[in-house]
């Protein structure tokens, strides 16, 4: 007999279902395991960035008036928060959390294509946010650096974790990213080469398809992160000078000689650029389905979402100099690109057009996935428009430095990623835990966490206007910032409180569904992807029961006109209608 | 041939852009190889980003520093019974030791599909000797290199950038071929026992892309670091 991998496994026979408590919830391979495994861990540094953040709005809102913020401790703040929201939540829970759940589900396999690796991978990033933690418990603390972690200033004297932070940031962020090379590799592995019997590339949920597309980002991009931090850790450790250029430290020459600060700026954005859209294209899968889903229509243009979603993909390694404009460049460069981030603009529009062309007529049930859906729309949209303003060069620099960058990029890749986490979050949670989460209290999260962010970050764009500066420890005595402003301040913290206080609904919501919440069947929401049509909810070790499904039709066929249902599951029988209908979405 | 052509390309071009998609996206597998060799060149083509950001962080110091670079044919000289140093010798045989164990890896990967196990394992063993031999070798050069009085932080010809990238680069592609060692050393003792007799021995060709991306990258670090 042919050697079968367990993905591809046909019958159930050869599974070895995990016996103890140790292999089935700790030491696990099974990928629904691991996923909740990182979602956890994702969650729950997440929630200390929350922590941290709202001691940032403390200081900001309120001068003066807590004296447990010094300015080392608001720039740690600053920095950790930064850090830990970009990657060990959003990138984890994205990719680490729902790649891990979604990619085997909906691609009609039995768990990833390397199971053992997959575990290790959820370790490493446990040991690298533990890593991460440490540095808040050694003399001088975390990294002060702010997120960037910019030579020379992250590893000079008077930056905060000077003395042992910035290189546990180092380490962890090494761990991290072995950690997401394991996962990755998986993961693209998985979906370009596991599928079952007729799930083809071009029938695949646009979830897949923008943790597939993010995947492939973080393979090509996190590799500059690892070489930059690695040249950063000579520069600190061994005094290597890569980044640092010869300067004055404490009133002497220091012994570094010749390095080139800017450097580290284009590894660093070569990695954090696409960071954004490893961010951002699984979002847009997620959102994706839940909009077509609960709007019970087919989404508007799949091929082209799907080639949207390469397509920012493949620009998102030209545009990343457009964070360093105010670093001083040539204007031809500046020119290059400021004009590919114009251009990035329009696949982007085009996905954000599909998604309100297919809640155009829909059949839309507002509940609380939905809503979440909904809610990302707009404060992508929002995020977005400001984000054409900061991509012009003349533009940019008057703004780079002031509050309107921080109230831009909250908009599109906190606030809105973090609206599809819960939108997912919701929509998945049936499958996950095989009970229904509490409708009510689910909409008032909603409209607490939509209204709380924009009343905290609408105003920023005022303040960036009026020119207040960001990274500011305090304002002092700046003439042309009005008074006025720090009212304005001290109400954002006062929403940033509200919001964070509003998440424990989330969390209340989540718990007491566990044991309280009614039975969900297999398919609540009516959906036809694959991982709703489990045997089981949630689904057992092997996902399938006996056999593996076959697909026969793409992932949208939602209200096909004279079908007894108002959706047709990918993995049922009979003709394909969207081959045979061209529709709203439909193609030549 | 070229009439079958035409007729393939004509096919091709009626189906357009549409049709190449079409390939692509069969069900179950897009390429038609096994998950560990897909997997392998996924691995390879993220590792090329990492020694390629290497290789381009190199360039940039050696542009961005103000002290004169070191000339690579006086510091990469060795000379032999007292004759006149011999610029790049080592570097020479070293490289000609690592393309070598390309050449036995490949061997070994076509004795693997003949399922000649015994050959295969001597050629990986051969493949894994000649590895330790350049890592030998590269040993040999760093404690050279370093009884020069060359450091990271610097040296007594110029650029202090020169020792940084010097020991960083080599030593992270030495890391890479120490790795490729024991990698081999292990996947020829499986073969040895016969793990691999149901499986198929498709994992020789997947350590031989490993180990040829290793050499491959050795001849990018020696173009830039030694020639230039």
């Amino acid at each position: 007999m042919a050697y079968v991998p367990l993905a591809d496994q046909d019958d159930a026979h050869a599974l070895h279902d995990p016996q103890t408590f140790v292999t089935k919830y700790i030491w696990s391979q099974d990928h629904k395991v691991i996923a909740i495994q990182y979602g956890g861990v994702a969650i729950f540094v997440g929630l200390i960035a929350l922590g941290l953040s709202i001691i940032m709005r403390l200081q900001l809102g309120f001068p003066d008036t807590f004296s447990f913020i010094d300015p080392a401790f608001y720039y740690q703040a600053v920095t950790m928060h930064g850090m830990i929201m970009v990657i060990y939540l959003l990138t984890a829970l994205f990719l680490g959390g729902f790649g891990n759940y979604l990619i085997p589900l909906m691609c009609g396999t039995r768990d990833m294509v390397f199971p053992f690796l997959n575990m290790l991978s959820f370790w490493f990033y446990l040991l690298s946010v533990l890593v991460l933690l440490a540095s808040f418990f050694i003399p001088g603390g975390p990294t002060g650096a702010g997120w960037t972690l910019y030579a020379p200033q992250s590893i000079s004297m008077g930056t905060p974790g000077y003395e042992g932070g910035i290189l546990f940031m180092l380490i962890s962020l090494g761990i991290f990213i072995v950690a997401f090379t394991m996962g990755g590799l998986n993961y693209v592995t998985t979906i370009l080469q596991a599928r079952t019997r007729g799930l083809t590339l071009m029938r695949l949920p646009l979830s897949i398809w923008g943790i597939f597309t993010a995947t492939v980002l973080g393979l090509f991009a996190f590799p500059a992160l690892l070489v930059s931090a690695i040249m950063l850790g000579f520069d600190l450790i061994l005094g290597t000078s890569f980044f640092m250029p010869a300067m004055m430290e404490l009133g002497e020459q220091s012994s570094y000689d010749g390095g080139s600060p800017i450097l580290f700026q284009h590894l660093f954005w070569f990695f954090g650029h696409p960071e954004v859209y490893i961010v951002a294209l699984p979002a847009f899968g997620l959102v994706s389905d839940v909009i077509s889903t609960h709007a019970r229509k087919n989404i508007f243009g799949y091929r082209m979402m799907v080639w949207a979603i390469i397509a920012i993909g493949g620009l998102s390694f030209m545009v990343w100099a457009h964070h360093m404009y105010v670093s001083g460049m040539n204007p031809y460069f500046g020119f290059f690109f400021a004009t590919t981030t114009l251009i990035i603009a329009v696949p982007t529009a085009l996905k954000v057009y599909n998604w309100v062309l297919t809640l155009w007529q829909g059949n839309i049930r507002l509940n609380t996935p939905m809503l979440f859906a909904i809610g990302f729309i707009f404060t992508f949209v929002h995020g977005g428009l400001t984000g054409l303003f900061l991509g012009n060069v003349i533009i940019d620099i008057p703004l780079a430095d002031t509050y309107f960058v921080v109230a831009h990029f909250h908009m599109v890749m906190g606030v809105s990623p973090v609206l599809v986490l819960f939108a997912a979050l919701y929509h998945w949670y049936p499958k996950v835990t095989g009970r229904m989460f509490n409708e009510t209290l689910g909409k008032v999260h909603f409209w607490c966490t939509f209204l709380g962010t924009y009343a905290i970050y609408l105003p920023m764009h005022y303040l960036g206007f009026l020119g207040m500066p960001r990274r500011y420890f305090e304002m002092g005595s700046t003439d042309f910032v009005p008074a006025s402003a720090q009212a304005l301040n001290a109400n954002i913290t006062l929403a940033a409180i509200f919001v964070a206080i509003a998440q424990i609904l989330f969390f209340v919501n989540v718990f007491w569904s566990l044991r309280n919440g009614e039975r969900a069947s297999g398919n609540p929401w009516g959906a036809t992807t694959l991982e709703w049509q489990t045997p089981d909810t949630p689904p057992k070790h092997g996902n399938w029961g006996e056999e593996l499904p076959s697909v026969y039709r793409w992932a949208y066929d939602y209200s096909v006109p004279g079908h007894k249902q108002d959706f047709i599951p990918q993995n049922e029988p009979g003709e394909e209608y969207e081959k045979t209908h061209h529709t709203a979405g439909g193609h030549s | 041939m070229s009439h079958s052509s035409t007729m393939d390309e004509a096919e091709h071009s009626q189906e357009g852009l549409n049709g190449l998609v079409k390939d692509w996206s069969t069900d179950k597998q897009t390429y038609h190889v096994p998950w560990g060799k897909a997997m392998m060149w996924i691995f390879l083509v993220s590792d090329t980003f990492i020694f390629s950001c290497f290789l381009v962080g190199y360039m940039t110091v050696r542009v961005s520093t103000t002290d004169p670079w070191p000339l690579a044919t006086e510091v990469f000289a060795l000379s032999f019974f007292g004759s006149d140093p011999i610029p790049l010798i080592l570097i020479a045989l070293m490289t000609f030791v690592l393309i070598t164990s390309s050449g036995t890896m490949a061997l070994a990967v076509n004795y693997g599909y003949r399922r000649d196990r015994k050959k295969t394992v001597l050629l990986m063993i051969a493949t894994a000797a000649l590895g330790a031999t350049f890592v030998g070798m590269q040993a040999f050069e760093w404690s050279k290199l370093i009884g020069y009085g060359v450091r990271p932080w610097g040296n007594p010809w110029g650029a202090p950038q020169f020792g940084s990238v010097f020991y960083m680069v080599t030593g992270f592609h030495g890391l890479h071929v120490s790795a490729g060692v024991i990698y081999l050393l292990v996947v020829a003792r499986k073969v040895w026992r016969g793990d691999y007799e149901k499986k198929g021995y498709e994992i020789v060709e997947i350590t031989g892309l490993y180990w040829h991306f290793v050499d491959l990258v050795w001849v990018f670090i020696f173009a830039f670091f030694y020639l230039l």
